[in-house]
């Protein structure tokens, strides 16, 4: 029969006659699993924020026309070469258009597909950007600028005017943040614009964007879907990218193939263009819990060392509960309980600090040209983290004191009392 | 028969084999006041140590109440320590920490048959009868010697047990502090009808009860069967 009130007491006792030695064994899982918290928050927060950096610009699945050379040559439709081994010098795409065939069915098609967002027409076009003496080289992108913010979050990149702006005036345009800075053009001025086929075209600037990556700012504006057309002097169906968000991202991979075979068109799913961010967040992830895990043991050395030099100093209270009654069993949960103890309270400390700490360091202001929506460092406060510290601190305090608490049970008490 | 020892043998094998109770037997009636005498290294301990079942390494076969300990585990054993047997050390066995009147209470508050109120109060009578209420609530390191002994005893008593086991309890007590506490023992025999086995060095002591066992070079020399009167040769063996 087991009477906890009673063992409690008695660690209880134990622990608070010993209050320096407890406080410093809970401060060393306070320690542990406070890094711990701050580690994982920062760290995850960190990913996020770089991954949805990522997610929001790409879109799940990218649809657009590659000029590629036939897969089939003329020669293999030539019934008497058929058995013959053919080689084929000096291959060339066919001359054809990077448009895409019936752009505007396939955006209706696609927009009805239930699984699907939204989808987002583009038309790109290679321009010379001319302001007085400066030419430079680079690209417009057309695009349907509400779709754009809506699934894209289009309108965190603009750091002066607005997309509305752009949707008022058909001869706007969003300049590039390095094109802005390199021909000294700022909201309100114009820029002339000229295209691979000769014409001029005047546009207004009505906002300055920047996506943090500099080369694309450097080359890159963007304007309406109908003046982008106009640029490349096409019609309204000529459409280039489609770009297509869906609600769930696992749907990407099945419906990419399924576009490339139904539309025979190049179908590229966000798996593929970002094969490389998932292993940077295994490994980030990797760093903390091996930098936590590593505190927690040293903390659970600290304990193992207490608990046994409490032991040692509690021979005499050993033998003589061993000599009124109490079990081997009773006394080993004893100090497993002062285990315990030290580890629920370190770790609810622990879990206090790097809460604290956490939410001072997302008040830390973070500015970078690279990321424009962030304003201050990120921390992810998921509540997940505070339950595996609380586990993690535990596990190892209840490690720790299982192999004192066991030697404490098989002292002989007989062996004790002679030795007085 | 509350106590009986049948042909109890013990051997130490540390540091070499040492044949140290050799065929014990005897028993323990109801309310009997029993003292052990002997030589110093006789084996007077160690014996105590088995009957009250913290030494389980022994031969022969040990009963309470008539209920057989031998070969029980320890878990049960603890459990009969707990409820049927009061042990009193020659030190002043305390927990340092816990005050006097939570030292007596514990062996209650392990056996759990009380409600906390009523552990109280008769830890609290323990104490009174025993004469040392008002320091119930000190800590148990700040009382004096013979204050300790006799908080040892009220714990021993708390949860009126089958036995009382003492060794040497009055070894560091001055002879009025040691004639207390025979007083206290030998009310609990007659008033309680309470046995008790006590082992001392103190000839005067041991004469006031009702059997003394003498032991020698571990075994019983004399005192199996009731015996009012000491042997002559007895004295006082040097400690
Ligand atoms: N753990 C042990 N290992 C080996 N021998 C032991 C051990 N414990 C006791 N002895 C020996 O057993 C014998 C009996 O010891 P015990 O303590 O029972 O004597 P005692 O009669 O109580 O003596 P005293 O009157 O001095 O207390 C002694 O000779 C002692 O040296
Ligand atoms: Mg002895």
């Amino acid at each position: 029969m087991t009477n906890w009130r009673i063992l409690f007491d008695i660690s209880k006792t134990h622990l608070l006659s010993r209050i320096k030695q407890s406080t410093v064994a809970a401060l060393g899982v306070t320690f542990g699993i406070g890094t711990f918290i701050i580690l994982v928050s920062f760290m995850t927060g960190l990913n996020h924020m770089l991954d949805s950096l990522v997610l929001n610009r790409t879109p799940h699945i990218h649809l657009y026309n590659e000029i590629k050379p036939s897969e089939k040559q003329p020669i293999e439709f030539y019934e008497q070469a058929k058995n013959s081994f053919n080689v084929i010098h000096s291959i060339k795409p066919k001359q054809s258009q990077v448009k895409i065939h019936n752009a505007l069915p396939i955006l209706q098609h696609l927009r009805k597909d239930e699984r699907v967002k939204g989808v987002a027409p583009q038309v790109e076009a290679s321009v010379f950007y001319m302001a007085g003496a400066i030419e430079l080289n680079g690209v417009v992108n057309g695009i349907e600028v509400m779709e754009e913010v809506r699934l894209y979050n289009f309108k965190d990149y603009i750091i002066e005017g607005s997309p509305e702006a752009l949707v008022r005036n058909n001869n706007g345009i969003l300049l590039g943040a390095g094109i802005a800075e390199t021909m000294s053009l700022g909201v309100g001025d114009r820029v002339q614009l000229s295209t691979v086929k000769g014409g001029v075209f005047p546009l207004k600037i009505v906002g300055i964007f920047q996506s943090g990556i500099a080369d694309l700012d450097n080359i890159l504006s963007y304007v309406n879907l109908t003046t982008a057309q106009r640029l490349r002097g096409e019609g309204k169906s000529f459409i280039t990218d489609l770009n297509v968000k869906l609600w769930d991202l696992n749907h990407a991979i099945p419906m990419a193939k399924n576009i490339r075979q139904q539309f025979n068109l190049s179908a590229v799913d966000i798996n593929q263009a970002n094969a490389q961010f998932d292993t940077g967040t295994t490994i980030r992830n990797l760093i903390t819990y091996a930098v936590s895990i590593t505190l927690l043991i040293v903390a659970g050395f600290g304990i193992y060392n207490i608990l046994n030099m409490m032991i040692y100093e509690k021979m005499n209270d050993i033998a003589i509960l061993k000599a009124t009654g109490f079990s081997g069993k009773d006394v080993q949960l004893i100090f497993i309980s002062q285990a315990i103890i030290i580890g629920l309270v370190g770790g609810l400390l622990g879990l206090l600090l790097g809460y604290s700490v956490s939410v001072l360091i997302s008040h830390v202001p973070f500015n970078t040209d690279a990321l424009p929506t962030i304003e201050t460092y990120p921390v992810n406060f998921d509540p997940r983290f505070y339950g595996i510290g609380i586990v993690f601190a535990m596990i190892s305090t209840f490690l720790a004191g299982y192999l004192p608490a066991k030697r404490a049970k098989q002292i002989d008490p007989v062996e004790i009392i002679r030795s007085q | 028969m509350i106590l009986e020892s049948k042909n109890i043998n013990k051997y130490f094998r540390e540091p070499v084999l040492f044949h140290v109770l050799k065929d014990i037997s005897f028993g323990i009636d109801k309310g009997e006041f029993v003292s052990v005498m002997g030589k110093s290294g006789c084996g007077k301990s160690t014996l105590l140590y088995i009957l009250s079942t913290m030494d389980t390494d022994y031969e022969g076969d040990l009963f309470l109440n008539g209920e057989k300990l031998t070969g029980k585990d320890k878990e049960y054993l603890a459990h009969i320590r707990n409820e049927h047997i009061g042990f009193v050390f020659q030190f002043h066995y305390l927990l340092p920490e816990f005050t006097v009147l939570e030292n007596v209470m514990l062996p209650a508050r392990k056996l759990g048959k009380r409600t906390p109120r009523q552990i109280k109060d008769d830890a609290m009578e323990k104490l009174t009868l025993l004469g040392i209420e008002e320091q119930a609530n000190k800590k148990a390191f700040r009382i004096s010697g013979g204050q300790k002994q006799r908080v040892a005893i009220a714990r021993a008593l708390i949860n009126n047990p089958s036995i009382i086991m003492g060794d040497e309890p009055t070894g560091n007590l001055d002879s009025k502090n040691a004639e207390n506490v025979f007083g206290i023992f030998k009310n609990l025999s007659v008033e309680q009808n309470l046995s008790l086995l006590i082992v001392t060095h103190d000839l005067d002591f041991a004469q006031k009860t009702d059997r003394i066992i003498e032991m020698g070079d571990g075994k019983i020399i004399n005192g199996v069967d009731y015996q009012i009167t000491p042997a002559p040769h007895l004295k006082p063996s040097s400690h």
